[in-house]
């Protein structure tokens, strides 16, 4: 099978892997370098579990050939966490209850993330928005909606 | 979150230190920093990666099976048969004496549903397997398919499964599970008003965002470390064991871990066959539902009609209620035997009524094997009882709310099942209801207990 | 075989490998690669440019041209091409605009496609190295197409002459039970003078409203005015039937939302 380099940073450190050609950056992430943080839900781009952040912009990592990257900026759930500290929008899910089987977890704070990046007060509307091509089965959404305005406003806060 | 501690003040200490308050999670910090290992996380070098080839046919007989094409397409393993598996057919409540044993792990002879499993291929890539899935080739005889209970209850229909040699499970009770309390003819001769409505349910899925799979690493000594979702793990390890014909000490599974359950992954489907083709093959397997076997294979909450009879006096106590419940296991039993006895137990409701009838019987069909889902047996029922409910106060003209007051169960009340009741609470339940709703009810509502029967 | 993807840097190498049995050509892979990850055999090559022209907008001389790798998300914050920032953004949710690519979309098979029916209604014009094609010719024949599409390009209406519409059950994001775009250009007096309506969903892809274009014709925008055009909506129209809505509800609810459009 053909084998390809593919180097790209991941959470600000360098990757170089040889990975067969046509394999998915979700595959490559799990299974070549370990980060598994980005879930595998549909494969089909209708979950939004595997969304990662790829130079700036929210994408289905599912959907996504690995070797399309090189020389990107990738960024996932498991790099948010600085020093040990949580990133606000972790600590706000886990104060909001906004997870509860936790699969579609770090998919919907990849998301938020983009969001907050670009837009840091979102209203309501806005984060639904920003939510819409994530699923989650198991909190129903509000305590998520709320988890992202409350990261917001912790921000905010710290910018103020 | 708030407690109203005016309810039962005298019977409970109040010394509650969790209840009513927040405490965090603890898995939460692992969910949201993505480091929660659930089963799929976990890679081995050199692990296969398993693919099943599946029924296109509702009800058919399987003329032959050939996997040579399969065999030799590049990268594959083993393909596994019928043949393959020590102890084919199951029943996943033989664990509880529930059998018989009327479902095969890979289809022999016959498939009774549409997607149902008849060849494993293990290969060293997904794509392997899937190009040499696509190889196998089965010859197939169509048979007539039945896919409405009541069709599947009539003289003739086809016989979807023989191990129970007729459309619906014998319950040691007969055709179904049976209650009997007090004379519901009689009731239903000196009642006011009649009402016989029959509801019905179509399958859900519970699509759980993680789809159902596991992972198996061999030991190395003949002991097999499977990282699974299943909701039901020694459940599991049990009847995997039954099925591999292999003592439970050499299954070590290692799970808890679920990315949404809600009762879907209480089946034994994904872990045998993995298992088996670890041992078979020496190397990790994993076997991991694709979004749409998850839709369309796995098992979704079984379809359902309820027939419901009830006699009403127009001062609204409810006097007989006779309730025929029909359950859609499928084309196998898995847990829907025991889905359809809790409707039994579940009928007549949360009311009194001194003449009850209630019948429910487990159907086979055609269908994709129902099994668990969040208060299954009992959640259509509610729906179709209080649905009865409103229609019922509709007819006599009386509040709905009201009217459940007057039928509600108290304690000390006799069941249909004969138990009295005990620490019910639907008054104060609905009381509390009529508040927050703001659904006023007469005083005399307002004044009941669930203790003191006749205020 | 396995799956490998080739990466060319003109549009003319990649229409070379493209002849190739199996092989196929990668937009944003919203939906080939989801084809592949669902088990689809067929395609084991995989063929992409990187030209930068390919991702490029140009607006000039009254014209707009679009290359088939600019995605739904960079259409729908051009500052230029607020028409048609609707039609993107009713594409998918934010993770699939920023992925999906205009060339993509013209080969969507309903559901998909909304993108299409925009530029159905437009009149746009299909870009491929062997020259343009107009966009209805273009879809008629897609399934034989081999030929990467490079743009589309159009001469955009007066902001208030196009119309866009998606009935999704699902808000924000939802799988379209239909979509609808049309153009109209309007008399002095305030009647219908020209009508362009795409309907998406329809069909298994975009398709035209002629029936409906026709009644149009010389009527007023009112409720009485858009009646016998309403009537016309569903001449010529075999909808899909999907898990979203059966082939039946569409034609059924087709007037409502046509006439929706054209009052608003
Ligand atoms: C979760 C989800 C939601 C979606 N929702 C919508 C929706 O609401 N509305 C909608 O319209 N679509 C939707 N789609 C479908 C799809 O994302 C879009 O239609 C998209 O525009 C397809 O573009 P792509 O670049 O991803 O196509 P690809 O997957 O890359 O390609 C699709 C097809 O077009 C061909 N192709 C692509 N580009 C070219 C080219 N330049 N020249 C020749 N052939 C080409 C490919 O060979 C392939 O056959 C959705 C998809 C997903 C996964
Ligand atoms: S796994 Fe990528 S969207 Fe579901
Ligand atoms: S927490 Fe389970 S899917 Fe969202």
């Amino acid at each position: 099978m053909a084998k390809v380099p593919v180097q790209f940073t991941l959470n600000g450190s360098e990757k170089a892997e040889f990975i067969d050609s046509g394999t998915t950056l979700l595959n490559a992430l799990r299974d070549k370098i370990g980060d598994t943080s980005p879930k595998g839900g549909c494969h089909q781009g209708t979950c939004g579990a595997c969304s990662v952040i790829i130079d700036g912009e929210l994408r289905l990592s599912c959907l996504t050939l690995a070797e399309t990257c090189d020389g990107a900026a990738i960024t996932t759930t498991l790099g948010l966490a600085e020093g040990g500290v949580m990133h606000p929008l972790q600590r706000a899910f886990l104060d909001t209850f906004a997870t509860q089987c936790g699969f579609c977890t770090p998919g919907m704070i990849m998301a938020a993330k983009v969001l907050l990046d670009h837009t840091p007060n979102p209203s309501r509307d806005e984060v639904i928005e920003a939510l819409s091509g994530n699923i989650c089965r198991c909190t129903g959404y509000e305590p998520i909606i709320q988890a992202v305005l409350r990261a917001a406003r912790a921000n905010s806060q710290n910018a103020a | 979150m708030e407690l109203r501690k005016n309810y039962f003040a005298d019977v409970r200490k109040d010394d509650l230190h969790e209840i009513g308050q927040p405490r965090p999670r603890s898995d939460s910090p692992g969910h949201v920093t993505g480091k929660t290992a659930y089963f799929a996380d976990r890679s081995f070098p050199g692990m296969l990666h398993l693919k099943m080839v599946r029924s296109p046919h509702h009800h058919a007989r399987i003329r032959s099976i050939d996997t040579s094409e399969a065999e030799k397409h590049p990268g594959v393993v083993r393909v596994l048969t019928a043949k393959d598996v020590p102890h084919n057919v199951y029943t996943i409540l033989i664990l509880i004496q529930i059998g018989p044993e009327d479902e095969t792990v890979l289809a022999d002879g016959k498939v009774r549903w549409k997607g149902e499993a008849v060849v494993a291929v293990l290969a060293e890539t997904e794509r392997a397997a899937q190009e040499a899935a696509a190889k196998v080739r089965i010859d197939y005889e169509v048979l007539p398919a039945v896919f409405d209970m009541e069709e599947a209850l009539k003289p003739g229909a086809p016989l979807v499964n023989e191990y129970h040699g007729q459309n619906y499970y014998l319950y040691d009770s007969g055709e179904c599970r049976k209650v009997r309390f007090g004379d519901v003819e009689a009731g239903f001769a000196g009642a006011d008003h009649i009402l016989e409505q029959s509801y019905q349910s179509s399958p859900i899925e519970h699509a759980p965002t993680e789809t159902t799979g596991c992972v198996v690493a061999p030991e190395g000594n003949d002991r097999f470390t499977c990282y699974t979702n299943t909701q039901a793990m020694f459940f599991t390890l049990d009847n995997t064991s039954i099925i591999l014909q292999m003592p439970g000490s050499k299954l070590h599974f290692v799970g808890g871990t679920v990315g949404g359950g809600f009762g879907g992954k209480v089946d034994v489907i994904v872990e045998p066959i993995a298992i088996l083709g670890a041992k078979l093959t020496g190397r990790p397997v994993c076997f991991i539902y694709s979004r749409e076997e998850e839709m369309q294979i796995s098992s979704p909450r079984a379809a359902e009609k309820v027939v419901i009879k009830d006699g009403v006096m127009t001062d609204g106590r409810i006097v007989a209620r006779k309730v025929t419940g029909y359950t859609d296991a499928g084309a196998y039993s898995r847990h829907s035997p025991y889905g359809a006895q809790k409707g039994a137990g579940h009928y007549p409701g949360p009311y009194t009524i001194p003449n009850v009838w209630i019948d429910t019987y487990c159907v086979y069909t055609n269908r994709t094997p129902s099994s668990a889902m969040r208060g299954f047996g009992v959640t259509i029922g509610d729906f179709a009882l209080e649905v009865q409910m409103d229609k019922l106060a509709r007819l006599i003209g009386m509040d709905p709310l009201e009217f459940r007051f007057i039928n509600a169960y108290r304690d000390g009340d006799m069941k249909a099942h004969r138990q009295p009741t005990e620490g019910a609470a639907l008054i104060e339940c609905m009381q509390e209801a009529s508040r927050v709703a703001n659904w006023p009810v007469a005083e005399k509502y307002m004044a009941m207990s669930s203790y003191a029967k006749g205020a | 075989m396995a799956l490998a993807l080739h990466t060319f840097a003109t549009v003319k190498d990649a229409n070379a490998a493209l002849k190739a049995a199996g092989t196929r050509y990668l937009g944003g892979g919203t939906l080939v690669i989801r084809a592949a990850n669902e088990g689809d055999v067929s395609v084991s090559g995989l063929i992409r440019s990187i030209d930068p022209a390919l991702s490029a907008i140009a607006i000039a001389g009254g014209k707009v041209s679009i290359g088939a790798s600019v995605t739904m998300a960079a259409i729908a914050r051009h500052p230029e091409l607020g028409i048609l920032a609707k039609a993107a953004r009713a594409v998918g949710g934010p993770a699939v605009r920023n992925m999906a690519t205009v060339g993509g979309n013209l080969f969507a098979p309903a559901p998909y496609g909304d993108f299409a029916v925009a530029l159905l209604a437009l009149d746009a014009m299909v870009g491929t190295d062997d020259g343009e094609l107009p966009i209805e010719t273009f879809l008629a024949g897609r399934d034989g197409s081999r030929a990467i599409v490079t743009s589309v390009s159009f001469t955009p209406p007066k902001a208030d002459g196009f119309r866009f519409l998606k009935v999704s059950r699902v808000k924000p994001k939802g799988v379209s039970v239909l979509s609808i775009a049309a153009v109209l250009g309007q008399a002095a007096d305030g009647t219908v003078s020209s009508a362009r309506i795409a309907l998406g969903c329809m069909a298994d892809r975009p398709m035209r409203a002629k029936t409906a274009e026709k009644a149009l014709l010389g009527r007023s925008l009112t409720k009485d005015g858009i009646a016998p055009a309403l009537a016309a909506a569903g001449e010529g129209t075999s909808p899909i039937t999907d898990p979203i809505a059966t082939a039946w509800y569409r034609n059924e609810v087709l007037p409502v939302h046509l006439g929706r459009l054209l009052l608003s």
